[in-house]
């Protein structure tokens, strides 16, 4: 009788330490999680931000009778192209982060030839109202940036945690599949160095 | 990455020069000027003057500086960053999260264009950064005040729950083995060996470890002649800039 005891103890203490360890290592999942839920917020926000400010601009702008009508409307689609691409954050998958970043980009492409346009209308460029929307804008896609990077950051960490062993296993089990990331913008290789 | 960034100054300084740009008078002057204001009211303003932030928006060098670097108290976020690119010829002023309504954007811009560009265009540096920081002490005035230094999480809970677990899985197997020797299994043991619990035990200790709080450095509330330390501050991606 005590020979099956010391096995049983055994395997009983096996199991409550990986299950100890189950647990531990699922919590810990959760917690990468619900901070990368906050920092995705913290993105839309931002994006949001910035989507709000357009109305904004596009009137400013619209008063200066002959300012090209197309480069507004490439706005204004761009704009609503934006805010119709929104991700849940359980849905958080490399492709629908793609699908994002593209429409973002597009509006901020739109914004940026918008504002080179501006360049052309120095009664518009020296117009208050203009120049805080502009002070406005700048200041959002410095928001968005550090979210981005925040949000990425978080994301490392994450796909990280879970893809060493014997995470890996775990994340098999509860369903923890790795997230996508926002690309950096194109052409930031070769750059000039930092100097302190 | 991490090379693009200068460490923290050790001893801290809150005006760090890396281009001589100031005299060690004016610097000094800077320090005892910005110094005097952490101490008073807990809002840290840093003074950072580098070459070239080469491949970087200025902006963004400014948020990730501040951050690593930790300027603002933890969880207060009340930390401001001047940072000039001398080569560039271009500064920001990177309000910390705490600080983005007492210094929105645009007031920020307006100290850029109105107090130090003007002076930098005239290269009297010195007085383009007294003229900004004493703005920036006016707006921020009344936002934070000094308060005491919160006492941190007491570590002996941590140290109790570890030597708990040490008891029950190392100890008392340890006492057991010595005490019931005389099992039939031949040699001695039967319970669980030493390494081998020593081994289950970490692996348990390994899951549900969260992230480890970046633990502050230095209690900046002591005041005293010399800066205590910057204190965790985050940046969020407020402020202005500008080029002369």
């Amino acid at each position: 009788m005590k020979k099956i005891l010391i096995p049983v103890g055994i395997l009983l203490v096996l199991g409550i330490l990986i299950y100890s360890k189950a647990v531990g290592t699922y919590n810990q999942f959760v917690q990468l999680e619900e901070g990368i839920n906050g920092e995705w917020a913290e993105v839309q926000t931002q994006y949001q931000r910035r989507v709000d400010l357009i109305p904004n601009l596009v009137n400013t702008v619209k008063g200066y009778a002959d300012f090209e009508q197309e480069t507004l409307t490439g706005v204004v689609e761009a704009r609503s192209k934006a805010t119709s691409v929104q991700i849940d954050p359980t849905n958080l998958t490399p492709e629908k982060l793609a699908e994002f970043q593209q429409a973002q980009d597009q509006l901020s492409g739109a914004l940026s030839r918008l504002l080179v346009t501006v360049e052309k209308y120095p009664d518009l460029k020296a117009n208050q109202n203009f120049l805080e929307l502009q002070a406005q804008l700048e200041g959002t896609e410095n928001r968005i940036a550090v979210a981005r990077r925040n949000f990425n950051e978080s994301i490392k960490g994450y796909n990280a945690t879970l893809r060493v062993f014997p995470n890996n296993l775990f994340a098999g089990w509860y369903g923890f599949a790795a997230k996508g990331y926002f690309e950096a913008a194109a052409g930031a290789e070769n750059a000039p160095k930092v100097e302190f | 990455m991490a090379q693009d960034f200068p460490p923290a100054p050790n001893p801290p300084r809150l005006v760090n020069d890396f281009t001589g740009t100031l005299s060690a008078e004016e610097v000094a002057q800077l320090e005892k000027k910005l110094l005097a204001y952490s101490d008073s009211t807990s809002t840290q303003v840093s003074i950072v003057l580098l070459g070239s932030v080469g491949p970087y928006d200025i902006a963004d060098y400014a948020f990730q500086l501040g951050e690593q670097w930790g300027i603002g108290g933890k969880g207060k976020d009340n930390g401001i960053l001047i940072l000039g690119a001398m080569e560039d010829r271009k500064i920001f002023i990177a309000t910390g999260r705490g600080m983005e309504g007492a210094i929105p954007d645009a007031l920020a811009k307006r100290i850029v264009t109105d107090m130090i560009l003007p002076n930098f265009k005239m290269e009297a540096y010195y007085q383009g950064l007294d003229q900004a920081t004493d703005m920036i002490f006016k707006l921020a005035s009344g936002e934070y005040t000094a308060d005491e230094v919160m006492s941190e999480e007491s570590p002996v809970l941590g140290i109790l729950f570890v030597l708990f677990f040490i008891l029950i899985f190392i100890v008392l197997p340890i006492i057991k083995n010595r005490k019931d020797n005389n099992n039939h299994m031949g040699g001695r043991g039967g319970g669980i060996d030493f390494w081998t619990t020593l081994f289950l035990a970490n692996l348990l200790g390994g899951g549900g470890r969260g992230s480890s709080g970046g633990g502050s450095f230095g209690d900046f509330s002591s005041g005293g002649g010399s800066f205590g330390g910057f204190g965790g501050g985050s940046f969020g991606g407020g402020g202005a800039g500008g080029s002369w």
